[in-house]
């Protein structure tokens, strides 16, 4: 089969650059490096993509943002704010938004990238932990992304700070109060960041700064080290046919998967552009200018501050003097919204696989990832987790939730309270039970096939279904199924002495943790968890004769 | 542990090998992409190629896409020019013209090329080895010798004046940038606790008079019997400061007119001329302005956290995060009739911060408020 | 339970009234003694047939509640005397009186049938005549083109948009109780509400917010409310909490559709 000529352009070019870079070499291992299909593969690229659309979209409104405080009146063309005095960063927004062509459209769009740059981060990480993809060797990428996400929620922050609306000036003033509650540095912490007093007339260009310059620096860095690395360890990939961890199987890069990732960064862009035309998004002019005497009802942060802000809402109101009169005051209610659940969310992403791996004694690489059912207790610790998430973040909206459901809004306090919780454990004990359902279920199938919908009389009269045996890849898909590892020595089955690293307290610990989180609670090959032996309904039937081979 | 070995098209050798092409040796003159014909091998395992009917149909759809995306991003351009802006509804049509056209031209890019992708280009399912993440032991124990080996070769190890001085001199370099940051904050910023704890309404204006109270909004000072409607609130800052947001982040009140009978034992009544008290209206949380009152309970609320303070009894907290009660400020009514600042809040309004201690102790001991 | 209790109380209510109002109509013609001299005052302003059939109204739909003479009833209703046509005006007009479920806080709702503009007109004069208050305002007062826009916006920031929200969609207060949105609101109607501080609403009087000024806040509220969203739907215009759910549900889930379009099977012909 021919597969033509390269035109003379393209030949020409690449040997210059192979001539000066080698570029033949590296072509060569990568072109047709292959990628695992499976959707939630693409979770990650929204985040990508929408990073791509925050660049273009934001360099475009440095061409016409003023970062200053300046006080100035305003004589734009909005008419409900003519007249009005206003920092001078209101007005160059006011101006982007009905002065200059496409600028409403590009802020709008920066603001939707900005949402679905942190939400896809999220299902990201979700879909990642979920499947346990961040085990060895991918620990490092991991850590990687825990960082992005906190700089993410910090340029958010930044970002929504900028247009010095009445809005964003109530969050600014949120930031600086749990900011200056911080023991002994909070007063300089504010003063050093606003330059004195709040607000000051310095914070929106030094937010501007780290806004446009600092974050998305690192931001930038840190993407690319965290495509390298996946470049270079190679995707994980789904349990399957043909799939182990010593192969990937998939797409090659050039052209399939290159034109996949261009298509789906078209999606992206596009998505975007959709919102940013027909749903409205921070109206600022409808906010008016800042001022730190007034406040509008239902003032909230972006969708991803919303569980800071419902911490702060749940609290009861605790402050303590610790030196009486000589200072030491000690807000607990701000200081423990603000710091325990972010602390809780980010420190346990950090640690979690180097707990896991220290809990299972699992030193093995991996790359074929779990399904959530099969490591039941990461799934309901994760699913735990996100409602605890969940649960902050929808009562940083209590406001909103009172008002359209009619509720009373201290109700919806007291029950957050409880919630917050109570709705963690119950997430936990119903996640768990779920997961053993579905390797119950999964048992099943392997065990007896798949019911065919064919009644069947038997010689003695007896009828049957038929069951025949599940499809090849779905069933390769389920055996993929591995049990979690425990530690040697530990769980109940072990006798004798145990090893050195399980003795003492911590020890024993980590040897119950490892019996209860590890082990193989519902097994693929004799799954008759519904109590009946082995019989003979798969073996009846059209698939009778081709049964499973056993692995 | 089941091991996945179903019997699926595993190539012989590794696919990159063969699609490339076979430039044995990059022998200079090579071109890498070379102009001349080239064969590719006939079947590919794991390339499955598209039949030409569906390869022909995919062509048919991804280039009526395509041709959406150019006449969209045509009508981008063209929208561009046509659609001034200058105002709110021009804003309106312009953004609309602009953005729906980016979108269709979009998403028909992307529709176009997944149509490509899909029924143009083979099915894939190529199989390529990994390797373990970690280097061979031989290339470990190599990379360890040099390690040390060029350790010793520059002297670090041997050296400790070397080692040290070097380390002693990067370290002021570390700091150096550190200590550019120190005018980040303010010139004086010895007593910046003290200016947390003072605000201008303690201090007199520049004519020598006590400091009026003064309408948000309007600049206009309030006549005590004008403000005469029970269950009345404004908004009030500083007379003089009106639009200074460094005085107006801690200055701001909130007024309240009551009915005489309706004050508790909370609300300093000497400072309450005619049942007209002032609250800080800056929460005391986390410095929002706490706002919104309702005048048949009394209760205040702030809109962000939702601590509660019922007015009529020195606002305290009835509800919420917010630890203490809004500052209430002594105030008067003047020669004239109107409402003055007698003196500063008793006690440092809005947010904690650690240094304010216990700042209602000491005001009970100077015998302000309760 | 409210409603229940409340459909009961309504058919009994009206028995009430009725009864009531045929049998003591002596004796309220006697306690309606007392106030002859305000009434005296709106019959020299023309307006006593106004201020007779007022009453008649009254009694019929409001005294039940508020008393025969709107002196009040303890855990019903509040007394009327001195809060003013303006409040009859804004509470009749709006629906929200008379009452029908007492809860939290009463709700606008379509008005009771025979509210009509010579009805309210009347039942305001004689609240009117009882003991004075705030009037009704005259059309020059709530003419929203005669308001300045910029200046009531700024008043609007720095005393409304605390409950209202800032483009005066409502908000949620403690306990139940709500800043209704000001979108179906009249011009009139908004004044009064200033003027009069309806359920748990502060006042905001004539002597401190003055009419022009309380103009310029009706000209942008209503300018506002009417402008055009040039962004696009404007999801509720309260803020980020739909902005999120829409990034989420619309966003993520076109963009899962997407992902799931490119990467899906598809059956090679054969």
């Amino acid at each position: 089969m021919s597969t033509g000529t390269v035109p003379k352009p393209i030949a020409g070019t690449s040997s210059f650059l192979d001539d000066r870079l080698g570029a033949g070499n590296f072509m060569r291992r990568n072109l047709r490096k292959v990628f695992p299909d499976h959707w939630s593969f693409l979770l990650g690229e929204i985040a990508l993509y929408s990073f791509i659309v925050l660049l273009l979209t934001g360099t475009f409104l440095t061409f016409f943002f003023k970062p200053s405080m300046e006080h100035v009146i305003y004589e734009g063309s909005y008419a409900p704010l003519q007249g009005i005095g206003m920092s001078a960063a209101y007005a160059s927004t006011l101006e982007i938004s009905f002065d200059v062509r496409g600028g409403l459209l590009m802020r709008q769009m920066h603001h939707w990238a900005a949402l679905l740059f942190v939400a896809g981060m999220m299902v990201h990480m979700l879909r990642v932990f979920f499947t346990g993809a961040y085990r060895k060797p991918r620990e490092l990428n991991w850590l990687i992304g825990v960082g992005l996400l906190t700089l993410a929620l910090l340029e958010g922050l930044t970002g929504y700070s900028l247009p010095d609306d009445l809005l964003s000036g109530a969050g600014l003033r949120i930031t600086e109060g749990v900011a200056i509650s911080l023991p002994l540095v909070g007063t300089w912490i504010t003063f050093f960041l606003f330059g004195g007093e709040y607000p000051g007339e310095d914070v929106i260009s030094r937010f501007y700064s780290l806004h446009i310059l600092l974050i998305p620096g690192i931001l930038l860095g840190l993407i690319s080290a965290h495509m390298i690395l996946m470049w270079v360890q190679k995707h994980t990939q789904m349990p399957g046919k043909g799939r182990t961890n010593k192969n990937v199987v998939g797409a090659p890069f050039y052209p399939a998967f290159m034109a996949k990732a261009g298509a789906y960064f078209m999606f992206t862009f596009g998505v975007i552009a959709l919102l940013g035309t027909f749903a409205q998004i921070n109206p600022i002019w409808l906010f008016g200018p800042y001022t730190p005497a007034d406040i509008s009802a239902g003032s909230q942060p972006d969708f991803y501050m919303g569980f800071l802000e419902g911490a702060l809402r749940l609290m009861p109101s605790w402050e303590v003097n610790l030196f009486g009169q000589g200072g030491g005051t000690l807000p607990l209610s701000v200081l423990i919204p603000a710091l325990v659940p972010m602390g809780i969310i980010m420190t346990g992403l950090a640690v979690y696989p180097f707990a896991e791996r220290w809990i299972t004694g699992d030193n093995r690489e991996h790359h074929v990832v779990d399904r959530p059912r099969n490591n039941p207790h990461r799934t309901a610790i994760g699913i735990s987790a996100m409602t605890f998430y969940g649960v902050l973040w929808l009562l940083g909206a209590n406001d909103e939730l009172s008002w359209v459901l009619h509720v009373s809004l201290n109700w919806t306090t007291y029950v957050g309270r409880v919630l917050v919780f109570v709705a963690p454990v119950i997430a936990y004990v119903v996640t768990y039970r779920i997961c053993l359902g579905l390797q119950r279920k999964d048992a099943a199938i392997i065990g007896h096939g798949v019911e065919s919908g064919v009644i069947k009389r038997l010689p003695h009269g007896e009828y049957i279904e038929v069951h025949v045996p599940p499809a090849q890849d779905i069933e390769a898909h389920m055996r993929g199924k591995e049990a979690v590892p425990t530690l040697p020595g530990a769980g109940n089955g072990s006798d004798g002495v145990p090893p050195k690293a399980l003795r003492g307290p911590i020890g024993r610990l980590r040897a119950k943790m490892s019996a209860a989180y590890g082990g193989e609670k519902i097994p693929l090959d004799d799954g008759h968890g519904d109590g009946h032996g082995h019989d003979d309904h798969a073996a009846v039937g059209a698939g009778g004769d081709d049964k499973p081979a056993v692995h | 542990m089941t091991d996945n070995n179903h019997d699926i098209e595993q190539p012989g050798e590794r696919v990159p090998k063969r699609v490339i092409g076979t430039p044995s040796h990059a022998a200079t003159g090579t071109p890498l992409l070379g102009a001349e014909e080239r064969t590719g091998p006939a079947e590919v395992p794991g390339v499955d190629l598209q039949d030409e009917a569906t390869a022909k149909k995919g062509e048919r759809i991804a280039a009526f896409c395509f041709l959406l995306t150019f006449l969209a991003g045509i009508a981008f351009i063209v929208s561009y020019v046509a659609f001034q802006v200058g105002d709110l509804d021009s804003a309106a049509t312009s953004n609309l013209a602009l953005g729906s056209s980016l979108t269709v031209a979009l998403l028909a890019l992307a529709s176009g090329i997944v149509v490509w992708v899909r029924m143009v280009m083979p099915k894939y399912k190529l199989v390529q080895e990994r390797h373990e993440m970690a280097s061979d032991g031989e290339t470990r124990a190599y990379v360890g010798e040099t390690f040390l080996q060029g350790a010793a070769e520059s002297g670090i190890t041997k050296r400790p004046l070397l080692r040290r001085t070097l380390l002693a001199a990067a370290a002021p370099l570390g700091l150096a940038p550190l200590v550019l940051l120190k005018d980040l904050g303010p010139h004086e910023y010895a007593d910046f606790p003290k200016k947390l704890r003072h605000t201008v309404w303690g201090e007199k204006t520049k004519e020598g008079k006590q400091r009026r109270l003064v309408v948000e909004g309007t600049g206009a000072p309030i006549r005590a019997a004008d403000f005469n409607s029970p269950g009345g609130i404004l908004s009030v800052v500083p007379e003089g400061y009106e639009h200074d947001l460094n005085e107006l982040a801690k200055s701001t009140l909130i007024l309240i007119k009551f009915r005489p009978e309706e004050l508790k034992s909370g609300t300093n009544r000497n400072w309450a001329p005619d049942g007209i008290v002032a609250y800080s209206k800056i929460c005391t949380h986390v410095g929002c302005p706490a706002a919104l009152y309702e005048q048949t309970t009394h209760h205040i609320l702030c809109p962000c956290h939702q601590s509660t303070f019922d007015a009529a009894d020195g606002a305290k907290v009835v509800f919420g995060p917010a630890a203490r009660p809004l500052p209430q400020l002594p105030i008067a009514v003047d020669g004239e009739g109107y409402l003055v600042a007698t003196a500063d809040f008793p006690v440092p309004p809005g947010p904690s911060f650690w240094e304010r201690g216990d700042a209602e102790a000491e005001a009970r001991e100077k015998g302000g408020q309760s | 339970m409210n409603r229940i209790t409340a459909g009961r109380r309504h058919p009994l209510a009206r028995y009430a009234v009725l009864l009531l109002a045929l049998g003591l109509l002596g004796f309220t013609y006697t306690l309606a003694a007392p106030t002859s001299e305000r009434a005296d005052a709106a019959i020299a302003s023309g307006k006593a047939d106004d201020v007779a059939e007022g009453k008649k109204l009254f009694e019929q739909s409001c005294s039940s509640c508020h008393g025969l003479n709107a002196e009040g009833v303890e855990d019903r209703g509040p007394g009327l005397v001195g809060v003013g046509a303006a409040s009859v005006d804004f509470q009749v007009s709006s629906g929200r009186m008379p009452l029908s479920n007492p809860g939290a806080q009463a709700p606008r709702k379509q008005p009771a049938p025979w509210v009509n503009d010579d009805t309210v007109r009347q039942l305001a004069a004689y609240i009117q005549s009882l003991g004075g208050g705030p009037t009704i305002p005259t059309a020059e007062q709530v003419d929203a083109s005669k308001g300045d826009k910029a200046k009531g916006g700024e008043l609007f920031r720095a005393n409304c948009i605390q409950c209202h929200n800032f483009t005066g969609e409502g908000g949620a207060l403690t306990q139940g109780k709500y800043a209704p949105p000001l979108y179906p609101a009249s011009e009139r109607q908004i004044y009064e509400a200033m003027i009069t501080g309806p359920q748990a609403m502060p006042v905001f009087n004539d002597s401190i917010i003055t009419p022009e000024q309380k103009r310029d806040m009706i000209a942008y509220i209503v300018g506002v409310r009417e402008q055009k969203d040039p962004g696009g739907a404007d999801l509720g215009r309260i803020g980020p909490v739909t902005e999120g759910l829409v990034a989420w549900i619309v966003g993520l889930s076109l963009l899962s559709l997407a992902a799931i379009w490119i990467t899906a099977k598809r059956r090679q012909a054969q």
